[in-house]
């Protein structure tokens, strides 16, 4: 079966989505990425999404279903390269991503997962 | 309004739904929607497609290519022959699901359209047509 793959940079763990996502490969990167987090205590989850040209519910539920768990394990996700059309759909859709960081694209995306945590 | 093209595509299991949105993206290219307009047309496939094989146990996407007033438009009519739907105006409700979806795949690919209908009855099966104009 298909996997996507996840790339390690020290304690960030890089994911780019280059292909037209079925359920079940949504499911296994959500599991792989769990494992993953875990196995190198991980501090930071990077999804580039540049190569999606649709996120709809289900892929976007994922997202933040990763995003949560990754939480839960001290990491944080940030979510890159999301396309405008995309975007814009999303919004449409009523997704709104909650507890997912985003920025433009993988050089903000990495800068902003190497910059301390705004403390409460 | 002409029918300019149309025909039938299986969505009876999980990875037709991915070929279900490249077929959808091919033929919203070809009526010539813009790009924002081919993504929610492809989102909206996207969302009914899987609800047809996980509520409605698989069934069948009819697509047409239609021409109106010198626009073109795209009309998709997901169907199957499940369980139906109990209460319509639940189901268009936001945030409700019957499964463990997120309950935005009726209502947010209505809002994604320009024109939605769902005809549905407990044991009838589920009928939903959309269509998007140029």
């Amino acid at each position: 079966m298909d996997r996507i793959p996840i790339l390690k940079m020290g304690d960030l763990l890089l994911v780019t989505i280059q292909v037209d996502m079925h359920d079940q490969l949504a499911l296994r990167l959500q599991d792989d990425l769990t494992e993953q987090i875990r196995a190198i205590s991980a501090r930071g989850v990077l999804i580039d999404i540049s190569g999606l040209d649709i996120v709809d519910s289900f892929i976007g539920r994922m997202i933040s279903t990763i995003a949560g768990l990754a939480s839960i394990m001290d990491a944080r996700t940030v979510l890159v390269g999301m396309q405008p059309a995309v975007a814009i759909t999303l919004v449409e859709l009523g997704l709104t991503l909650p507890g997912v960081e985003t920025a433009l694209d993988v050089d903000r995306g990495m800068r902003l997962l190497r910059t301390p945590r705004d403390t409460p | 309004m002409i029918v300019r093209e149309s025909g039938t595509h299986d969505v009876t299991a999980e990875q037709h739904v991915v070929l279900a949105r490249q077929l959808v993206r091919r033929l919203a290219v070809q009526c010539g929607l813009r790009l924002v307009d081919q993504t929610k047309v492809v989102t909206a496939a996207s969302e009914l497609a899987r609800n047809t094989v996980i509520y409605g146990g698989g069934g069948a996407m009819d697509w047409a290519i239609l021409d109106r007033d010198g626009r073109t438009g795209l009309r998709l009519l997901f169907r199957d022959e499940g369980p139906g739907i109990p209460n319509l105006d639940l189901a268009m409700t936001d945030g409700w699901t019957s499964g463990s979806g997120l309950g935005l795949g009726l209502t947010g690919a209505r809002r994604l359209v320009d024109e939605f209908e769902l005809d549905s009855a407990p044991g009838a099966g589920t009928r939903v047509s959309i269509i998007k104009w140029t």
